[in-house]
């Protein structure tokens, strides 16, 4: 297998300091909806601003490039011990050129390895597939919107929250208050309903890559989807949490099957700053989207 | 909503004169501090019988920083040049909620003027704020490439590596940093408000 270790260095400078397109047109988009003059108007100026300078001068768009969450999608013959071993060695050259801020802390002595490695950091997941191409797709997911993630387990009494749509409806919207502007609002939503607790997140986050304007193949999650777009923007928390017109510009729901006796909605919030990259690698050749 | 300039230290006069809304931009020298940092200030000055020997050098540098001055809730991506000199790279500044439990005491001991950070404080901050003459400057969260722009100059860094490079004490050159005032020494938040209305929003959608 070849060395992609510099190709992966870059899929990572990639993501640090620029963003999708389409998630630079829907906050361009948002800055057109807010009053001018508005403190939410200025916020989403400032954020516009500052993602072309760091697009200019490759630095990150945000101090916290987050955890580096790498979901891997490899034909058969490909090792997943040595893209593990290329991506960390990616992972560690990219913080020393300062990509990516030290970021691994040792949750017993408190120490930051320094590297962005450390036990079970980076994230992985691995998925053999039947295309003879190699895909990596990278999440920068920072950890005030980190922080402000749900999980609801239906029924949920104090909404009055069942196993139905409208239960989840109402979860999420409860998600979206509670994170008022600490998750680095405008946002996105990635959610999972149903699998267990753990791959409930794990889904949620697959959901984050979802373009923007794609429509939910599901037609019932299609229409949550847009209900609520609609319904988080009328809670009014808006840019930063200075109140305004978008509180989120993207909802994306996938559905899992569950056990039974569990209703899990697991709610990724993503912040403004919706740092997705991607690489595919076919006979040799490298591109990024 | 008026907009000032403010340069560090500054007059408990200057900080009662900004009111909710109000942009400023900062110049002077801060000082970064995050969840480490607090919890530092806390167990070795704040709430501790005496300070340890070890800590009395440090102590005494906060303190001539802290009159008057800003704490800067952020964890930068810096770079060392050949030189040695540290550049602040990307400095946006990081969720300030997580420092609540603290900040009134910090702001108290210390005699501080102003926290800088995103998504706002609460209740007990807010307090502080009135009691002692401070402010809370809210900075676009995830600016980061545009805030280090206002980082003229890293000063000096403390507990770089027992706290590792987000959670250390860096000191840090700043011109015209700008900031809104989202919580002012009048009892006024924007954050409060805001979540008012917010649940209200809430309220009618679910309730429907």
């Amino acid at each position: 297998m070849n060395d992609l270790t510099e190709s992966f260095v870059e899929l990572v400078r990639r993501a640090s300091t620029d963003l999708p397109a389409d998630v630079e047109a829907a906050l361009r988009a948002a800055q057109a909806r807010e009053e001018p003059g508005s403190a939410a108007a200025g916020a989403l100026g400032a954020i516009l601003e500052n993602v072309a300078l760091a697009r200019a001068n490759s630095t990150p768009v945000c101090q916290d490039t987050g955890t580096p969450i790498f979901y891997v999608s490899h034909p058969q013959e490909a090792s997943t011990r040595e893209l593990r071993a290329q991506i960390e060695a990616a992972v560690a050259e990219a913080t020393a050129r300062a990509y990516l801020r030290p970021n691994a802390v040792d949750s017993l002595t408190g120490r930051n390895s320094g590297n962005n490695l450390g036990t079970g950091y980076p994230t992985f997941h691995f998925e053999e597939w039947e295309e003879d191409h190699l895909r990596v797709d990278l999440l920068l997911k920072g950890g005030g919107s980190e922080n402000v993630g749900a999980q609801y387990k239906l029924p949920y009494s104090p909404l009055e929250a069942g196993r139905d749509l409208e239960g989840v409806r109402r979860v999420i919207l409860d998600a979206v208050y509670q994170a008022q502007g600490k998750g680095c609002a405008p946002g996105v939503l990635g959610i999972a309903l149903g699998s267990d607790r753990g791959y409930g997140y794990v889904h949620a986050k697959e959901q984050l890559f979802r373009p923007l304007d794609d429509v939910n193949p599901a037609p019932e999650l299609a229409a949550l989807e847009e209900r609520l777009m609609h319904d988080c923007n009328e809670l009014d928390i808006g840019p930063m949490g200075f109140g305004g017109k978008t509180t989120v510009f993207g909802v994306k729901i996938g559905a899992y099957h569950r056990l039974p006796a569990c209703y899990f909605v697991s709610i990724a919030y993503n912040c403004w700053a919706c740092r997705r990259a991607q690489m595919t690698v076919q006979d040799g050749k490298v591109e990024y989207a | 909503m008026a907009t000032y300039d403010l340069t560090i230290p500054i007059s408990e006069q200057d900080i009662r004169a900004l009111h909710v809304g109000d942009t400023v931009y900062l110049s002077g020298v801060m000082t970064t501090g995050r969840d480490a940092a607090h919890k530092y200030l806390i167990e070795n000055f704040i709430r501790a019988d005496k300070v340890p020997a070890s800590e009395e050098a440090l102590y005494e540098e906060l303190q001539r920083l802290l009159k008057g001055g800003v704490i800067y809730h952020c964890g930068p991506v810096v770079r060392q040049d050949e030189d040695g000199k540290w550049h602040f790279v990307a400095a946006g500044p990081t969720t300030s909620i997580r420092e609540e439990p603290y900040e009134a005491d910090v702001i108290a001991h210390f005699g501080m003027r102003g926290v800088i950070g995103k998504g706002g404080m609460g209740p007990n901050t807010l307090i502080a704020c009135r009691e002692h003459g401070a402010v809370y400057f809210h900075a676009v969260g995830g600016a980061a490439s545009l805030i280090a722009d206002a980082v003229k100059e890293v000063v000096a860094v403390y507990k770089k590596d027992e706290f590792g490079v987000p959670e250390a004490f860096w000191i840090i050159r700043v011109e015209r940093f700008p900031v809104v005032v989202t919580m002012d020494a009048h009892g006024q938040s924007i954050h409060a408000e805001v979540e008012a209305v917010s649940q209200a929003a809430l309220e009618r959608l679910v309730g429907g």
